[in-house]
């Protein structure tokens, strides 16, 4: 075969790849043409703001997951100090990162900085004069308990958002400090539960209750002041009726058993037939469960879920695995909580920055009128291109329906998503896509005017201009590569569409564009003049 | 078929004009930030932002009375505006509050304005989208923004810088940054939003408008070698009017579907559709009278030999053209 030949054949094995990757599918779905199932999941992807759906963005409140360490070691050092017979008159956590002990007794130092020691390895030691002590933590531990908070969180929604059975969610983690996620679900439709189920902590908490219930918080209090190493929880007065009013509870900080050791969490009914969620905890968990209900029997225990008594049973008697939370729940209530349950916990709070909502007929206008738009931009592109040009104007439309037939067909197999934004790509690419043509043309043109045949014309136009091309392209990729890094969702893919785009604008202007001239000028042996 | 066929107009001529034109745009750009500033959109300002169809024909000026009779605080500083085709019934509502900064209450501004219309005597309606942003949200995409139009400007200059001389990277750079403040201008003129879109086509049109300022570089660079014993102003004139057609031309497709987007693109579209129109007609502009302009202001008015002789040596970019030329000295009749 001829050089030629072998042009031809490499520009048409290219265009049925594509037309076959990113236009046959398109029309095959529109028109329900039976088609190859692989081919079908290659089908060009439609964004949150065609399709309709929801787009979130919330923040991890990582120092929350800082607390919990802090608080954490705190307690056992308490519990350590105590063993060992050491009274510091405080043990206190000021802030997320800091734990303060005062009054060590001058006698005790040394055994408890030993016990410090061994205990607070995620803390760094201050100096320790007059008996008081600062711990702060390392800020690598820091940093990777903030990294591990936004990690599992993001985890979390994703079992969470699979268990809501949504179709083709996109989670991912975004903004400067790394601590957003952004959540899109296409196709919801009712975002408040969305949102309930997303934001909610799901921390089951099971403690022995020290005191109470109470009516007020201060009766609770000693010294007006909460007692060193316990928690004061709120709770429904009764448990059975919502508007009872709120009861107080003194409960230790840490809890014996908690959502940490769930293993399952199921819809279930309580004695009097209303809903309630049935819990099974792990063996580990079981063991610890195990243990202390049997050393409490006889007082209460809380059960705490996001920072709230659900209800606070009497233990009757060593329980270990199985357990029940009950209260006044809807059975609309026992369903998100038992699926939020199963999910895990949060480690860390989570807020909304951000929310989104496309309704489908928002969705199908915005196709409608990117479609006219591209279109009316199609047409005015090679309405003009064949009036100036002429025939030469045919060639740059082909080349132009091959470059936009490439951008889809890319954007299918890379699964790029095509937004709103990303259709005005495509119509830009259209009227930036010609400028190749129109450069090379020009050139050719002058070419022609300097008295030279059409072929070294031709050929001279080509070879000119590709080195401007090469300088074009690559200063519209810089900007595209900065607008891809700036974006977030639709403006990515309008990034992608347009980077797509200016790739394969290089391959047809220049190499598909050239071809159709050798083609039309192949069977000609004295070219005098030339369409353009 | 043929536009500007062998012009000869003395661009830098006019180029003080040019630029004279250019600042009292920009001026009066700045001076209309100054004074009403720079329209937000809810991306960035923070907000709410709730889109209502309705069962039946209404107008926006029932739409606001009722917000003003049961929104609390009276629907002040609410926009109310239709939104898409007119068929449609909808109705664009925009708070500047959000529920709360934080937390699950971030949609509670927009329970609230639905629950005013319920009670304000209109047909059922139905939330058809909502955009809700808390504050935080566009402080970071103002920072990210313009570090991104400042690094992709950086990029471009470097580029050029590399393939070019250094005086064209900063034309180059210098009418971008021209074609970016008088589209900023426009937008302010006529009180388009910030949005994300906009900043798109914003960092789109920094990279689309070099594309003119290429082209006639380059060809500047080729009269460079050509015509060497011309003054630098004497060839950026002729490399300009060389180079018109393909400038108008290619902008004009460009223009054609950016005005395909502004008129059929939808609602969403329209800002930065706007800001495309403003940018490639600004950056066509700026090419033809401002980047060379710059060059030679650089570089001055001086004797080429030197200076394209260095630059042959840098780069032998398109050196298989070299020989063919030398053999034509018409080119060179024909071009002075």
């Amino acid at each position: 075969m001829s050089n030629l030949q072998w042009k031809v054949v490499t520009i048409l094995v290219v265009f049925v790849i594509f037309f076959s990757v990113g236009v046959y599918p398109l029309i095959a779905l529109r028109y329900n043409v039976h088609q190859p199932s692989w081919l079908v999941d290659k089908a060009l992807k439609l964004g949150l703001d065609l399709k309709g759906g929801v787009h979130l963005v919330l923040r991890v409140q990582t120092e929350d997951a800082l607390r919990l360490v802090t608080d954490q070691e705190s307690e056992r050092l308490r519990e350590e100090l105590k063993n060992k017979g050491i009274t510091p008159t405080k043990i206190e956590t000021p802030d997320a990162t800091h734990i303060r002990v005062e009054g060590v007794p001058p006698a005790q130092d040394a055994v408890f900085r030993q016990v410090a020691n061994e205990i607070t390895t995620n803390f760094e030691r201050g100096s320790g004069a007059g008996g008081a002590y600062t711990f702060t933590m390392r800020p690598n531990i820091q940093v990777n308990l903030k990294d591990e908070a936004v990690v599992q969180a993001r985890q979390t929604i994703e079992r969470r958002v699979n268990e809501l059975g949504v179709t083709e969610p996109s989670i991912a983690q975004q903004g400067d400090n790394g601590d957003q996620i952004l959540v899109q679900l296409p196709g919801v439709t009712d975002v408040e539960r969305a949102k309930e189920i997303i934001r909610s902590t799901g921390l089951l908490e099971l403690k022995i209750v020290e005191q109470g219930p109470a009516p007020t918080k201060e009766a609770l209090m000693t010294n007006n002041k909460v007692p060193d190493g316990m928690d004061i929880v709120p709770g429904a007065a009764g448990g059975a009726t919502a508007d009872a009013g709120t009861v107080y509870y003194l409960v230790k900080k840490v809890a014996a058993v908690s959502g940490q050791d769930l293993r399952n969490a199921r819809v279930s009914v309580d004695e009097n037939n209303r809903p309630a969620v049935s819990f099974t905890l792990s063996n580990e968990g079981g063991r610890k469960f195990g243990k202390v209900s049997g050393e409490n029997i006889g007082r209460q225990l809380a059960i705490i879920l996001d920072g709230r008594v659900q209800s606070a049973p009497t233990l009757e008697s060593r329980i270990t695995t199985e357990g029940r939370i009950t209260g006044s729940f809807t059975q609309d209530e026992v369903q998100n909580l038992s699926l939020i349950l199963r999910s895990g916990a949060l480690p860390a709070t989570l807020t909304y920055l951000q929310e989104r909502t496309i309704g489908p007929t928002l969705g199908a206008d915005s196709i409608r009128s990117g479609v006219l738009a591209s279109i009316v931009g199609l047409l005015l592109v090679v309405s003009f291109m064949l009036v100036y040009y002429r025939l030469s104007g045919v060639n740059a439309v082909v080349a132009l329906v091959f470059n936009l037939i490439i951008l889809l067909g890319l954007m299918a197999y890379v699964g790029a998503v095509m937004t709103l934004p990303g259709i005005a790509g495509f119509v830009l690419t259209m009227g930036i896509g010609v400028d190749s043509n129109v450069l090379i043309f020009e050139r050719i043109k002058e070419e022609l005017e300097a008295q030279r045949g059409v072929r070294a014309s031709i050929n001279a136009g080509f070879g000119r201009v590709f080195w401007t091309l090469v300088d074009t392209h690559i200063a519209a990729l810089i900007s595209c590569a900065f607008l891809f890094q700036f974006g977030t969702g639709p403006i990515r893919g309008f990034a992608v569409t347009l980077f797509i785009g200016l790739i394969s604008n290089l391959f047809t202007s220049i190499f598909v564009s050239k071809t159709l001239f050798e083609m039309a000028l192949a069977n000609r042996h004295q070219v005098a003049t030339l369409s353009i | 078929m043929h536009i500007f066929k062998h012009t000869n107009i003395d661009f830098l001529r006019w180029r003080w004009h040019a630029i004279a034109v250019s600042w009292v745009i920009i001026l009066a750009g700045i001076a209309t930030i100054a004074t009403k500033g720079i329209p937000k959109g809810v991306e960035f300002a923070g907000g709410t932002v709730v889109i209502e169809g309705f069962d039946k024909p209404v107008s926006v000026q029932q739409v606001r009375e009722a917000l003003d009779r049961n929104y609390p605080g009276g629907g002040q500083n609410t926009v109310v505006q239709s939104y898409g085709e007119p068929a449609a019934n909808m109705v664009m509502i925009r708070v500047p509050q959000v529920g709360s900064e934080s937390g699950a209450s971030l949609s509670t501004e927009a329970q609230k304005v639905e629950e005013a219309l319920n009670k304000g005597n209109l047909p059922p309606h139905h939330r058809q989208g909502a955009e809700i942003v808390g504050a935080t949200v566009g402080r970071e995409l103002t920072s990210r923004g313009i570090w991104a139009t400042v690094l992709s400007l950086f990029g471009i200059l470097a580029y050029l810088a590399f393939r070019f001389q250094f005086s064209f990277g900063v034309g180059a750079v210098i009418a971008t940054i021209h074609d970016l403040l008088i589209t900023l201008a426009f937008l302010a003129f006529f009180r388009y939003d910030m949005s994300l879109n906009v900043i798109a086509a914003i960092l789109t049109m920094t990279g689309y408008s070099t594309n003119d300022t290429i082209v006639i570089f380059d060809r500047i660079r080729e009269n460079l070698r050509v015509m060497r014993r011309d003054s630098m102003n004497h060839i950026i004139n002729v490399s300009v009017n060389q180079t018109l057609g393909r400038t108008v031309i290619t902008s004009g497709t460009a223009l054609l579907t950016a005005l395909a987007l502004f008129f059929f693109g939808g609602e969403v579209l329209h800002g930065f559709a706007f800001t495309m129109v403003v940018g490639i007609i600004t950056g066509t502009y700026s090419s033809v009278f401002i980047a060379a302009a710059i060059v030679s202001l650089w570089r001055g008015d001086a004797p080429t030999r030197a200076a394209a002789h260095a630059h042959v040596m840098a780069s032998a970019a398109p050196a298989p053209q070299q020989p063919q030329r030398k053999q034509k000295p018409q080119r060179k009749a024909r071009a002075s």
